[in-house]
């Protein structure tokens, strides 16, 4: 009986069959994801999760016979009260399929399973991009990136180098002088020859004596030794990152509501998933603004209220005096995404476009600005278009192509996925460009 | 394969210490697996008289139960999606806490091997050496579905040699490819079975030389020319087509996969192996299906015996026999059948009590006994009479012949007979005097693989037409097949034909239903 402790090997060896699974159910559960996170709040939206695709798509049929008709005859445990020839009301059909069911358990409608937290983000944000995300690759702080790094004594079966271990055995067996297989047959044969040609007696028994001593040799030497043994050493080295601050601008005056809010949250999410996908490292600034701007925490940011007029620069000075203080361009990828309701103080819209223009695009990889819109809004007066904000009047100005800046409006919470995908789907021309 | 293993020697069996437990707490490390197992070897070897292949005990991590149960148990296996389904699906279902998971797997190998988990106790692993590593081991070893379906000492080289020549069509072809045909073999892996001995036994390495050969010849052969020649006149091909319908006159053929290998006219031959593969699995698999109430009741008979006696001489302690106790009713609790918990007939259960029951009847009959038993009721070797049964039996047989009135009575067996034209179920036998033949009889029929796979043959093949495949259902009672899945089969069968097939269900001469299947785009 051998006794093997298996626990040092490797894990994660049903992974290849899972990612073939999901690969082959990738319509269904992509579909599924996004239902799932339809209904998700926010916060849990990155945890992975159960999700529940149909099994139709992942059944694996065989011949076996149907449920109904024809005559069968089973025995079952338990008679409690029938003698024979008693005859039983027939169970209802329909309702009761269900239970019976094959059996494992797929006579069910749904296959229900759950995503690791990456695979329900890959589907998620599939065919996403980051705008710019290959210009600046800067140096950060440090990741950890396991590398192969020579040969050590001792470690889990898995990582034995054969060709270490063999290469050591060979040189020690060469040393100590162990006899090799073919130089004792060798000796043997001329033994043979000289018994039966009843050759020189003291050289048969000097052979015989040698013969004697190698075997003990090839006993005592073993082939492989512990001391032989040599495991692939894995060296962890810490590499350089690139990482990311990303800035939530927010317009917290009387004028947006907790819809709006939720809007912007949502969509702040979203960027945040995003960018932790792409970076190692992201740092959030949170600053919200009436007619003058501060940085707050996050619970500040999206829960308290203040009241106040609307100037939107004063919340782009103060984004421009913290990228300069902590995050220099050189070193940060710097994103930034701005909600608003889009009243802003007519008389500040000349200079915000200036700050924006000359202080924040040519920091910042890319810059999206938000406008939150009452649920009930547009849907209802549709025929009368509705007079664009002064600020959208402004930032439609400003735009032009090659330039790292999107607008888009939102009314509705199920708007915000679809337009979060609408600015950062993966463009054709950001790939000729790259 | 060159994998280091860390190996514990074993210790002699110790000398009977009465009175002296192996354990006490329920922590165990590689010293006290290898004294319990040298003292469950000793009782297995002296009063059980086991035999079995040597054992090859692993220890394993939960996470690595999981990996273990997606593919089969295998320790190794080819792969294909539908293993990441299963393991998504007992993942899920045990991370939620509603499925726990098996104390052991055990592989009918050899040597055989046994996975236990860490997480168990000293008690479990005790339970787990004399289930596993006795009880279904000295099984394998012994019964003549095993001995004539599977070859415990390769099986592991050909799943190495399996799991590499997908790999390797996966890099030469696509896994798209590789998967159509994978999938389509497996819808048909139940009909890849081949139900009776043929001429030669089964020696699995010769299969992978085989196609080492056979692959070393073509790649020899190999000549760039030969693709340039002008086709050949017509004649010779209609020579070919004779030669092939000659080929076909084997029909009829149960065993579909089997045909498809051999005579599919449009596959290449790394499609062919595929198939081959599939079809080799099932046919280890096959006696496993054949034995699951013999399987399971040997090693639960076996360990409920070497506990027993452990705990008899001191070797265990009270709590862990009353510990193995609560585990062992568990495992052969028997639901009936109007509990909510009842899904089924329990093998453990089953084989269990039926075992136990003729270890009575041999060594303390009653007349009723030797009435239904003659000839081993009251014979005095209780064991003897097991370890006959064990090796020359399978379930349906095993039921057939051992099921006794005593068994019937305890765990209140009837029979339904349920016919789709009268409007009511009919109790047909009960567990009385008229009824144990008829229950016993029924019983044994719904262990019987057999019957349980429909009876689905190649019958013909239009090779002077449109090349259709005609296969035959032959209807049982009436039972005809489950449409819906039944189409799905046909088209894949109809993607490895490579032409239109037809499913014909014939009850006694008269067609009651027809399936169609087509391919949905030809192979390369």
């Amino acid at each position: 009986m051998h006794i093997i402790d298996r626990r040092p090997d490797p894990g994660g060896k049903s992974l290849a069959n899972r990612q073939r699974f999901m690969r082959r159910a990738r319509a269904l559960v992509k579909q599924a994801v996004r239902e799932a996170s339809g209904s998700r709040k926010i916060r849990e939206i990155d945890g992975g999760g159960a999700v529940t695709i149909p099994a139709d798509g992942v059944h694996e049929p065989s011949f076996h016979a149907g449920r109904d008709g024809g005559m069968r005859d089973y025995v079952l445990p338990g008679n409690k009260k029938f003698v024979s020839g008693d005859r039983i009301e027939r169970p209802k059909q329909g309702g009761g399929s269900g239970s019976e069911g094959s059996a494992d358990g797929e006579g069910e409608d749904n296959f229900r399973f759950v995503l690791s937290r990456d695979e329900f983000l890959d589907l998620f944000l599939e065919d996403l991009e980051l705008p710019n995300l290959a210009k600046r690759q800067v140096m950060g702080d440090a990741i950890e990136k396991r590398h192969p790094a020579g040969f050590k004594t001792s470690g889990p079966p898995s990582s034995l180098s054969v060709g270490r271990t063999l290469r050591r055995s060979l040189s020690r067996r060469i040393a100590l002088k162990r006899p090799n297989p073919a130089e004792l047959e060798a000796m043997r044969r001329e033994l043979d020859e000289l018994e039966t040609a009843g050759g020189d007696a003291s050289r048969i028994a000097a052979l015989k004596a040698e013969i004697e001593r190698q075997e003990r040799r090839a006993k005592v030497i073993p082939f492989i030794d512990p001391v032989d043994l040599r495991y692939r050493r894995i060296e962890v080295t810490p590499e350089p990152i690139a990482r990311a601050a990303m800035f939530c601008l927010m317009d917290v005056s009387a004028s947006m509501d907790e819809h709006m809010k939720d809007l912007a949250k949502r969509f702040f999410s979203l960027l945040y998933l995003f960018l932790t996908r792409r970076y190692k490292q992201v740092e959030i600034v949170f600053i919200r603004h009436t007619h003058e701007a501060k940085e707050v925490d996050e619970e500040t940011f999206f829960h308290s209220r203040e009241s106040g007029g609307t100037v939107i620069s004063s919340a782009l000075i103060e984004m421009a005096r913290i990228a300069k203080e902590r995050y220099p361009a050189d070193q940060w990828n710097i994103y930034a995404a701005q909600a608003s309701d889009g009243d802003n103080l007519s008389s500040d819209n000349a200079r915000s476009l200036a700050i924006l223009r000359e202080t924040i695009l040519p920091m910042a990889q890319y810059y999206a600005y938000l406008q939150v819109g009452r649920g009930d809004y547009d849907r209802e007066d549709g025929v009368f278009a509705r007079q664009e904000t002064t600020l959208w009047r402004a930032y439609q100005e400003l735009i032009r192509p090659n330039l790292p800046m999107a607008m888009r409006k939102v009314n509705d919470r199920r708007d915000i996925y679809p337009v979060f995908r609408e600015l950062f789907e993966r463009r054709d021309e950001a790939a000729e460009a790259r | 394969m060159a994998r280091a293993r860390k190996t514990t020697p074993i210790a002699a069996p110790a000398a009977p210490m009465t009175g002296e437990p192996l354990f006490t707490g329920r922590d165990w490390d590689f010293g006290l697996l290898d004294r319990v197992y040298g003292a469950i070897q000793e009782i297995a070897e002296s009063e059980l008289k086991l035999d079995i292949y040597p054992n090859q005990i692993e220890v394993i991590t939960s996470e690595q139960m999981l990996d273990a149960y997606a593919s089969t148990g295998m320790p190794l296996f080819y792969k294909h999606w539908s293993f990441g389904k299963h393991f998504v699906r007992n993942e899920t279902l045990y991370r939620k806490g509603w499925q726990g998971l098996a104390y052991e797997i055990v592989i009918n190998s050899s040597p055989c091997i046994v996975y236990i988990m860490e997480e168990n106790s000293a008690t479990m692993q005790t339970l787990v050496l004399a289930h596993a590593a006795f009880g279904h081991n000295h099984f394998f070893k012994n019964n003549y579905c095993f001995k004539q379906w599977t070859d415990a000492t390769s099986i592991l080289d050909y799943l190495a040699f399996a799991k590499k020549f997908v790999a390797s069509c996966e890099d030469r072809y696509g896994q798209e490819n590789v998967e159509q045909i994978l999938d389509a073999a497996h819808a048909l892996m139940s009909h890849g079975v081949h139900r009776y001995p043929g001429k030669h036994a089964l020696d699995l390495r010769s299969e992978q030389r085989r196609q080492e050969e056979r692959q070393a010849f073509a790649e020899q052969h190999f000549s760039d020319l030969w693709r340039t020649l002008p086709k050949t006149a017509s004649r010779k091909k209609r020579d070919g087509e004779d030669e092939r319908r000659r080929q076909m006159l084997g029909l009829p053929e149960e065993n579909i996969l089997y045909f498809l290998e051999k005579n599919a006219p449009r596959l290449a031959g790394w499609q062919r192996e595929l198939i081959r593969i599939v079809r080799q699995i099932a046919q280890y698999f096959y006696p496993q299906r054949q034995t699951k109430v013999m399987n399971e009741g040997c090693a639960t008979f076996t360990h409920y015996r070497l506990m027993s006696r452990l705990h008899e001489r001191g070797k265990i302690t009270d709590g862990s026999f009353l510990e193995f106790l609560h585990s062992h009713t568990s495992v052969v609790f028997q639901p009936e059948y109007d509990d909510q918990r009842y899904s089924g007939i329990n093998p453990y259960a089953l084989g269990f009590a039926m075992m136990e029951d003729i270890e009575r009847i041999a060594l303390n009959p009653t007349p009723e006994d030797r009435a239904f038993f003659p000839d081993f009721a009251g014979c005095g070797d209780g064991y003897g009479v097991l370890r006959d049964a064990w090796a020359n039996y399978r379930d349906e047989s095993f039921i057939l012949q051992f099921l006794s009135p005593a068994v019937i009575r305890k765990q209140k067996l009837f029979r339904l007979v349920d016919d789709s034209e009268d409007p009511e179920i009919v109790v047909a036998s009960i567990h009385d005097e008229r009824g144990y033949k008829a229950v016993r009889q029924s019983l044994s029929r719904q262990f019987d693989v057999g019957r349980q796979d429909p009876d689905i043959q190649v019958a013909d093949v239009d090779l002077a037409g449109d090349r259709k495949l005609i296969l035959h259902h032959n209807v049982v009672d009436g039972i005809t097949l489950d449409g819906k899945d039944a189409a799905k089969v046909l088209h894949h069968l109809a993607n490895l034909w490579g032409y239109d097939v037809k499913l014909l269900e014939i009850e006694e001469g008269e067609t009651i239903a027809a399936h169609d299947g087509s391919p949905s785009r030809a192979f390369r």
